[in-house]
C-alpha cells in the first residue's frame, strides 16, 4: 500500500506532533523553508557570562532577550531616551529634534507616523514570532487598493485615475492583442496547437474579453474596472457599464508603472501593521527587557582583546565623565554610519566593511486632516496612490476607518533626490510642498489639512540615514558578519542582512550573531 | 547637537494650519515674475502657495538636481547634513564642518569625497554633474570661513571627470 502525501502527513501529525509534521512538510515542499528556525536555543555553559549589547532596535533588543533568557547578565546600552531605533512612531504628545536641532511636537488627536518600517510581509517569520511571544496585536495593512489612484501630472491632463482602471484596462487590452496575436498564427512557433487553444482561453478569462476576444464596455468588464453608475436596489437599479480607456492612451501614461509594486513577494497580501503603530513591537521588548537598558547612553569607543570586552559611554545629553563598562562578549549593533566615527579596534575586514558603507536618506510625512475625506469622499480605505510628483506616494491609514475622527496620511515617503532636497530644507518647508504637491491629487488638502511632521533619515541623529549600503556586498559581506576566534565582539543589525531595511533582516541577523557568540563562549 | 538648537530651533511651531488655497497667476509671492518656460509646468499649477524663483527651481526634474551653481546646489543638498552654514552636526556621530576646515584647502580631496562619498556619506557622482560637483566644491573652498581658491586653485569640471571612476 503506498501512503498519498496527504495520508502521509496526517499520520506525521497524528504520531508526532506538529512540530515534526511541519519538518515533514518542509521535506514534502509543502511548506517553505525560512532563514528563521524557530525560536533559539542557546545550551551549554558559556565560558564568561557577561554581555554588552550596544543600541536598542530589533537586533540588539532580540540579542539581548535572548541571551538573557539563557543565563547571560545582559546589559544594553542605547543612545537614545528610549528603545525601538528605527521601529518608531511619531504620535501626538511625541516631540522629535533632528540634527538640525529642529523640534517638531506632534498633536495629532488620532493617528500615528511610522518614520522607518511600516509593514510586516506575511513571510518576516522572525517578527511574526516576536510579536506573538511579545503580545503585540497585529492588523493588516492595505498595500494594494484599486481605488486609490495612479497619477502622473502629464498623463490624463494632471487628473489621477483610479487602480482598477489602469490595472483592469491594461491586462484587458494586452490580453486582446495577444489573443488576436495567437489567432492570427504569430505564436505558432512559440506554442502548440493545443497549447493555442487553451491560451486563447484563458486569456478572454485573463483580460475579460468576449466571444470575440475583444476587450469592450459591458456589464461583464464593469464588473472589474467598475460601472459608470454603480447597480442598486429598488427603482432604476441597474447599473450603467463604464467605458474602458484606450490602450495607447494607458501606454503613453506611464501609469502602468506602478501595477506591479504589490506583486513583490515582500508586498503581497497579507500584510500587518502592529494595532496602534510600529513601536508597539519596541514598547513590548523593552517591558520584557526591564531595567538592563541603559538609556541616554553615547559610546565612544568598543574594543576588544583576549579576555574581553570594554565600552566608554557618555551621557547623551550633559556628556560628562565617560563611563567605562567591561563584560566577557559584545553585540555590536551600533550603523556603520556611527560606529565607523568611534574609536574600536575590529579586524580590518569589518573596518573595511565599515567604513565603505554608505547610508541611504528618505523622508516620510505624516500629515493630519481635519476629516477623513479619502474615505468620506473617494472612499479610499487604506492602501496607496502612486504619483511622479516629488511626495512619491500617498498611503492611507489601514485603521479606524470612518471614525469620524481626523486622520493621518503618510503624506509622501521619498527616495534619491527628492529625498535630498526634501533634507535640506526645515521641516515646516518641507511639510509646505507636502501639502502642496498632495493638494494636486486631493483637491481637500487645503481645506481640511491641520498639522504635519516630517522626518528625514539624513538628519536623524542616532542613525545618520535610512539603512545601510555596500559598496561590494559580495565581496565583504562575510567577513563582517563572521565572528572570528578570539573576536569578543559580534555585529548584527538589518544592515548585516540580505533584507536590508527590512525588520525581519536586522533580527535574523541578531539571532546568527548570538548563535555565534554563544558557539565562542560554551566550546572555545 | 545643542550648539544648533539656539539659532535653528522653531519649538513647537509649525504654524501651518488652516491656510487656504490662493489664486494663482504667474506673479510670485514676493512680487517677482517666475521665469517658467512656455510648455511644462507653470506656477499656475500651484494650488497652495506662489512660489518665489527660488522655490520654482526646486523639484524641476524627477529624480534629478538641476540647480546651478555652487550656492544653489549647496543649498539643496548639502545643507541638509552639513547645515545652512557649514557648520556640520553632531548626534550619536557627526557630520563634519565645513567651516573653517583646512581639508578644503586642495580641491582634489573635496573633488572625490563628493564624487565617490565617504563613510556615511553617500557619493553624488551620480547625482551631479562635473559642473555642479566643481561649482559647489569651490562654493565651500570660499564660504564658511574658508578662503583656498586663490592660493590653491579653482576646482574644474575637468578635474571632477578625471576624479571619476
Amino acid at each position: 500500500m503506498t501512503m498519498t502525501r496527504r495520508e502521509l502527513l496526517r499520520t506525521v501529525g497524528l504520531t508526532a506532533g506538529s512540530a515534526a509534521m511541519y519538518r515533514a512538510m518542509v521535506t514534502l515542499g509543502h511548506a517553505q523553508e525560512s532563514p528563521y528556525q524557530g525560536r533559539v536555543s542557546l545550551t551549554g555553559e558559556p565560558n564568561g557570562r557577561r554581555v554588552l549589547v550596544l543600541g536598542a532596535g530589533l537586533a540588539g533588543m532580540t540579542a539581548a532577550l535572548e541571551l538573557r533568557d539563557a543565563g547571560y547578565e545582559v546589559q544594553v546600552l542605547e543612545y537614545r531616551e528610549k528603545a525601538g531605533g528605527r521601529c518608531w512612531t511619531l504620535r501626538g504628545g511625541d516631540s522629535y529634534t533632528d540634527l538640525n536641532g529642529v523640534t517638531q511636537t506632534v498633536g495629532f488627536e488620532s493617528g500615528y507616523l511610522n518614520p522607518g518600517p511600516w509593514r510586516i510581509p506575511y513571510n518576516h517569520h522572525a517578527v511574526l514570532d516576536y510579536c506573538k511571544r511579545l503580545g503585540v496585536k497585529l492588523e493588516p495593512f492595505i498595500q494594494k487598493n484599486h481605488n486609490a489612484y495612479l497619477h502622473r501630472s502629464d498623463a490624463f491632463g494632471g487628473k489621477p485615475q483610479r487602480f482598477r482602471h489602469i490595472a483592469t484596462d491594461y491586462r484587458g487590452h494586452v490580453a486582446e492583442l495577444l489573443a488576436k496575436a495567437t489567432n492570427k498564427g504569430a505564436l505558432d512557433a512559440e506554442v502548440t496547437e493545443t497549447d493555442r487553444r487553451k491560451l486563447v482561453e484563458s486569456l478572454g478569462t485573463f483580460g475579460v474579453l468576449n466571444d470575440e476576444n475583444a476587450y469592450v464596455e459591458s456589464e461583464t468588464t464593469s464588473e472589474y474596472r467598475g460601472y459608470a453608475q454603480e447597480p442598486g436596489g429598488g427603482q432604476d437599479a441597474a447599473g450603467t457599464p463604464s467605458a474602458p480607456l484606450e490602450l495607447g492612451e494607458i501606454l503613453q501614461s506611464d501609469l502602468w508603472r506602478w501595477l506591479g509594486d504589490a506583486e513583490s513577494v515582500h508586498h503581497q497580501n497579507t500584510i500587518f501593521q502592529p494595532v496602534g503603530g510600529m513601536d508597539m513591537i519596541a514598547q513590548a521588548f523593552a517591558r520584557e527587557l526591564g531595567d538592563i537598558i541603559t538609556f541616554h547612553a553615547k559610546v565612544l569607543s568598543v574594543l576588544q582583546d583576549e579576555d574581553g570586552v570594554t565600552v566608554q559611554y557618555e551621557h547623551a545629553q550633559t556628556g560628562g565623565e565617560p563611563v567605562v563598562v567591561t563584560a566577557d562578549w559584545c553585540v555590536c549593533t551600533i550603523p556603520f554610519s556611527i560606529l565607523g566615527q568611534m574609536e574600536h579596534n575590529l579586524s580590518s575586514d569589518k573596518s573595511f566593511a565599515i567604513d565603505t558603507m554608505y547610508y541611504e536618506g528618505s523622508v516620510k510625512f505624516g500629515l493630519e486632516f481635519n476629516r477623513r475625506f479619502w474615505e468620506e469622499d473617494e472612499q479610499i480605505f487604506g492602501g496607496i496612490s502612486y504619483t511622479d510628483l516629488p511626495i512619491a506616494l500617498i498611503s492611507y491609514p489601514s485603521h479606524d476607518y470612518l471614525s469620524g475622527e481626523k486622520g493621518v496620511l503618510l503624506g509622501g515617503y521619498v527616495w534619491g533626490a527628492d529625498a535630498y532636497q526634501f533634507n535640506a530644507m526645515q521641516p515646516d518647508e518641507a511639510i509646505r510642498w507636502a501639502v502642496e504637491y498632495g493638494a494636486r491629487i486631493h483637491p481637500q488638502y487645503p481645506d481640511e489639512f491641520s498639522q504635519g511632521v516630517c522626518v528625514s533619515w539624513h538628519k536623524v541623529p542616532w542613525v545618520l540615514g535610512c539603512y545601510g549600503i555596500w559598496e561590494d556586498k559580495e565581496r565583504d559581506y562575510a567577513a563582517a558578519v563572521r565572528m572570528e576566534d578570539g573576536e569578543r565582539i559580534v555585529l548584527a543589525g538589518e544592515h548585516l542582512s540580505y533584507l536590508p531595511a527590512w525588520q525581519e533582516g536586522a533580527i535574523l541577523s541578531a539571532l546568527d550573531a548570538i548563535r555565534q557568540l554563544h558557539d565562542h563562549a560554551t566550546t572555545r | 547637537m545643542k550648539s544648533f538648537v539656539i539659532s535653528l530651533c522653531t519649538g513647537a511651531a509649525l504654524a501651518l494650519t488652516g491656510f487656504a488655497a490662493v489664486a494663482q497667476d504667474t506673479a510670485a509671492a514676493d512680487g517677482q515674475a517666475v521665469e517658467t518656460a512656455d510648455d511644462g509646468p507653470q506656477t499656475s499649477d500651484f494650488r497652495t502657495f506662489a512660489p518665489t524663483q527660488l522655490e520654482w527651481e526646486r523639484f524641476r526634474a524627477a529624480g534629478e538636481i538641476t540647480h546651478e551653481g555652487g550656492e544653489a546646489v549647496y543649498n539643496a543638498v548639502c545643507a541638509g547634513c552639513h547645515m545652512p552654514e557649514g557648520g556640520g552636526a553632531v548626534g550619536a556621530g557627526a557630520y563634519p564642518a565645513l567651516a573653517e576646515n583646512d581639508l578644503l584647502a586642495d580641491p582634489s580631496y573635496p573633488i572625490y569625497l563628493v564624487v565617490a562619498g565617504q563613510k556615511a556619506m553617500p557619493p553624488f557622482g551620480n547625482l551631479l554633474d562635473d559642473q555642479q560637483i566643481a561649482d559647489v566644491v569651490n562654493y565651500i573652498r570660499s564660504h564658511f570661513g574658508n578662503a583656498f581658491i586663490e592660493e590653491y586653485g579653482e576646482a574644474t569640471a575637468a578635474q571632477v571627470k578625471e576624479t571619476r571612476p
